[in-house]
């Protein structure tokens, strides 16, 4: 995949770009729904070879780490600085993030308990399997790639009848959130590149309301380089010829209908219902939970935590929430890059690898190339 | 009530905030208040001390004992001296095999051999059953100091050479832990760094192991000291392909992973060829390269720049805290 | 979103477990929400479990779209 990182190809399609752009009326504005896109724009240092295409990328809320409401995060810390010998299982970006409580990296577990960080929802299980007497819950937090995961490795759970496995669930629905950000009306867009792993599950259909109903351009793209650049320019052509539409821009790795086995697990398992993100507020049907024949796996009741849904207070003046909606940009904010930095962030988004306000942060300050 | 959690021994800012806040107003003094690798005394003496714990003890391409040696005799050439006496002192958790324990102390031998140094005093405790784990080691090391690194020195131009590949320390104990699922044949870097050695007496002018925090941080502490930036260029910094399979797969940047073989070196610009040749002629310098350098044009004093294989430009910040895998 | 990486299937137990290839690199892997792949299947893995096969007529194509650009631009 090297070619997708080419700086003669990338050159190339960003001169295309710039192209586009100044044919149209207006300076265009994209919405990268997903952190891992924002992660690359920047990691590949190409949000500023955009601007000077003259194409503003703005960050949307993709990332399930930031916009978990911090009363789920103090839930997992209570968990497991109180109760003894319990494993919580988590994967990495989640042990970071900080709240009234401090983090899971900073937490110290009751005697016994440990935290373990995992990279699939099976290294969970296995534990579960080989301590009976531990208790082990995964702290499961994702969207629509990960859902599936976690559901799988809950119903393998209760087929084997681990009754010391459960899943703390913080399990977010994209297209809602979409919705939910249209609807609002607070951020002029002129088009969206959707999460391709998203995707991968979903498929395209979910996203064609935005081109029906709102009349904006969308693509689905990959994550090198390469696949950004060709969504980017598939999204300028769509708003200049005025049509609307998905576009599949990461085929290779997605079908238009999605992963149906993935989907019909997902929806066995569990059920939408109304949840509370952080910054935006609660979302119809926008949030996942246990369906009643899998309730005992559920580790909110069994541990007796803090009712999901139930928002918690964020911190005092951090607005993850703006910048989670697009309102404001990260410099937007009065404690960015002042009392709020990486080593000691005051909100999620300067936490998570894909927060908008860490990659502001640590690449937000490029420099142009050297001649 | 206020903890220590891991955090604190990460090498990140928490660490970087206890040694300002607490070790050097109860200690400073000229020598301390230096912070290098190792300190030069009086005398020609240069002295440094670090301890041990991995887990697991074994690992392909090392052990702890492996470590124990090769860590301090690593933190003594960087800094400028010939490793000459080595301290060794054990803690011991109640229980642990004798045969783990002869093994361990098989390969101290070994490795102390082969870096020339002599174990000259010591010291074993045993605490109880639970209260350690295993085995952790503390070293102290004494070498004859031969250079002194040389930061107000180092100008626009100077070179930044790594010798070898990024990160396999990192990962090798990583997969030896059973981590994540992951299985390569990926092998710890654990070696001595004696052959740097001349390199001070032809002119370098600084030099780092690359450890805890990785190149990135190595390089971001001294690019604070410099009147100048520091670019690296993405594509000339050497990488095993398991290296790159892990980091990609697990979303983790190679230029903050752990080595413990590898050293970055401040060439003047007029001798990085020379440099180069000499440590690539050495098998444990094979895969050296000239990364970066010091810059004049290119951003500002203090920073440490990313020129990324795309073509695009960033800032690099040190670590701030422990690798994790990411989902995102 | 959420990072995944493209790798070969290794092996495959009737169970939906198995391992793939990854740039030489071997990573444990469950296939269960990817039923039609088959040993030697290219397919994109996410937190352990393959979320979906990998077209390799597409792949290619972008491939040859991404030399092509590469190329043009050099002259
Ligand atoms: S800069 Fe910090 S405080 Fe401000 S919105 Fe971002 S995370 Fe919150
Ligand atoms: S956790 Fe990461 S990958 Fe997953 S959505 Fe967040 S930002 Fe994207």
């Amino acid at each position: 995949m090297k070619e997708l990182r080419d700086p003669k190809a990338i050159r190339r399609l960003l001169g295309d770009i710039g192209e586009k752009a100044r044919l149209l009326p207006r300076p265009p504005r994209i919405m990268e729904v997903c952190g891992t896109h924002t992660m690359a724009l920047f990691r590949h240092g190409l949000t500023p070879l955009l601007a000077e295409a003259g194409v503003e990328m703005v960050s949307g809320p993709g990332c399930p780490v930031c916009i978990t409401p911090a009363a789920i995060h103090e839930a997992a810390i209570t968990l497991v600085s109180e109760k003894e010998a319990l494993t919580l299982a988590t994967f990495g970006d989640m042990t970071r993030v900080p709240t009234r409580k401090g983090s899971l990296q900073t937490a110290v577990p009751a005697p016994g308990s440990r935290i373990k960080i995992v990279y699939s929802p099976e290294e969970a299980l296995e534990e579960a399997r080989r301590e009976p007497s531990r208790q082990v819950v995964f702290f499961g937090a994702g969207f629509e790639t990960t859902i599936p995961a976690i559901a799988f490795t809950a119903k393998r759970a209760a087929a084997e009848g681990l009754g010391n496995f459960s899943v703390l669930p913080a399990l977010w629905l994209v297209p809602p959130a979409l919705r939910a950000i249209l609807e609002a009306g607070e951020i002029a867009v002129s088009g969206f590149i959707y999460p391709g792993h998203v995707s991968a599950i979903i498929g395209a259909e979910p996203y064609e309301f935005v081109a029906r109903d709102h009349g904006l351009p969308g693509a689905i793209a990959g994550f090198e380089p390469g696949d950004i650049l060709l969504a980017v320019r598939s999204v300028l052509e769509q708003a200049a010829s005025g049509t609307p539409r998905v576009a599949l821009e990461y085929s290779r790795a997605m079908r238009a209908g999605g992963n149906p086995v993935a989907r019909a697990l997902m929806e066995e398992v569990f059920e939408p219902f109304d949840a509370a993100w952080r910054g935006l507020g609660t979302i119809p049907a926008s949030g996942l939970r246990f369906r009643e024949r899998f309730a005992g796996f559920d580790a909110t009741p069994k541990f007796g935590l803090a009712r999901l849904g139930a928002a918690g207070r964020d911190l005092p003046g951090c607005r993850c929430g703006d910048v989670l909606r697009g309102v404001i940009r990260p410099e937007g904010c009065r404690h960015f890059g002042k009392k709020c930095v990486p080593d000691s962030p005051l909100g999620p988004c300067m936490v998570s690898y894909e927060g908008a306000c860490l990659i502001h942060f640590k690449y937000g300050q490029t420099r142009r190339p050297s001649p | 009530m206020k903890k220590v959690s891991l955090e604190l021994g990460s090498g990140g800012r928490l660490m970087r905030d206890f040694i300002a806040g607490t070790i050097l107003p109860s200690f400073g003094n000229p020598v301390l208040d230096e912070l290098s690798d190792a300190s030069h005394l009086p005398g020609g003496i240069a002295f440094t001390t670090d301890s041990y714990v991995v887990d697991p003890l074994f690992f392909p391409g090392g052990d702890i004992g492996r470590l124990a040696v090769n860590g301090t005799v690593n933190d003594l050439v960087v800094a400028g001296a010939e490793p000459r006496f080595l301290s060794l002192a054990f803690i011991l958790e109640e229980g642990l095999d004798l045969d783990v324990l002869q093994r361990v102390i098989r390969s101290i031998r070994a490795a102390a051999r082969a870096a020339n140094v002599r174990v000259v005093t010591g010291d074993t405790k045993v605490v109880r059953r639970g209260q350690g784990d295993k085995i952790y080691i503390n070293t102290a090391g004494i070498g004859r100091s031969i250079a002194r690194p040389e930061v107000r020195k180092i100008r626009p131009g100077d070179k930044v050479i790594l010798t070898g590949t990024l990160g396999d320390h990192s990962l090798a104990v990583i997969l030896a832990r059973g981590d994540f699922g992951l299985s390569s044949n990926v092998r710890s870097d654990c070696a001595p760094l004696l052959f740097l050695l001349p390199l001070w007496k032809r002119g370098a002018l600084w030099m780092r192991d690359v450890t805890r925090g990785g190149l990135a941080t190595v390089l971001f502490e001294l690019a604070e000291r410099l009147r100048y930036p520091i670019l690296v260029e993405e594509d000339k910094v050497p990488l095993s392909r398991p290296v790159r399979a892990a980091s990609e797969l697990l979303g983790i940047d190679p230029l903050y992973m752990a080595c413990e073989g590898k050293a970055v070196v401040i060439a003047p610009k007029a001798k990085a060829g020379e440099f180069l040749r000499l440590i690539r002629s050495h098998p444990l310098g094979r895969k050296a390269a000239v990364i970066g350098e010091v810059q004049s044009r290119v951003g500002r004093p203090g920073e440490l720049l990313l020129q990324t294989a795309t073509g695009g430009l960033r800032l690099l910040e040190p670590l701030t805290s422990e690798l994790l895998p990411r989902i995102c | 979103m959420c990072l995944a990486v493209p790798a070969k299937i290794t092996r495959l137990e009737d169970s939906g477990q198995g391992t793939a290839d990854y740039m030489g690199s071997e990573v444990k892997a469950n296939f269960s929400l990817v039923p039609k792949a088959r040993l030697g299947d290219w397919v994109i893995i996410h937190a352990g479990f393959a979320i979906s096969l990998l077209d390799k007529k597409e792949a290619r194509e972008t491939l040859q779209l991404f030399k092509e650009m590469g190329a043009a631009s050099r002259r």
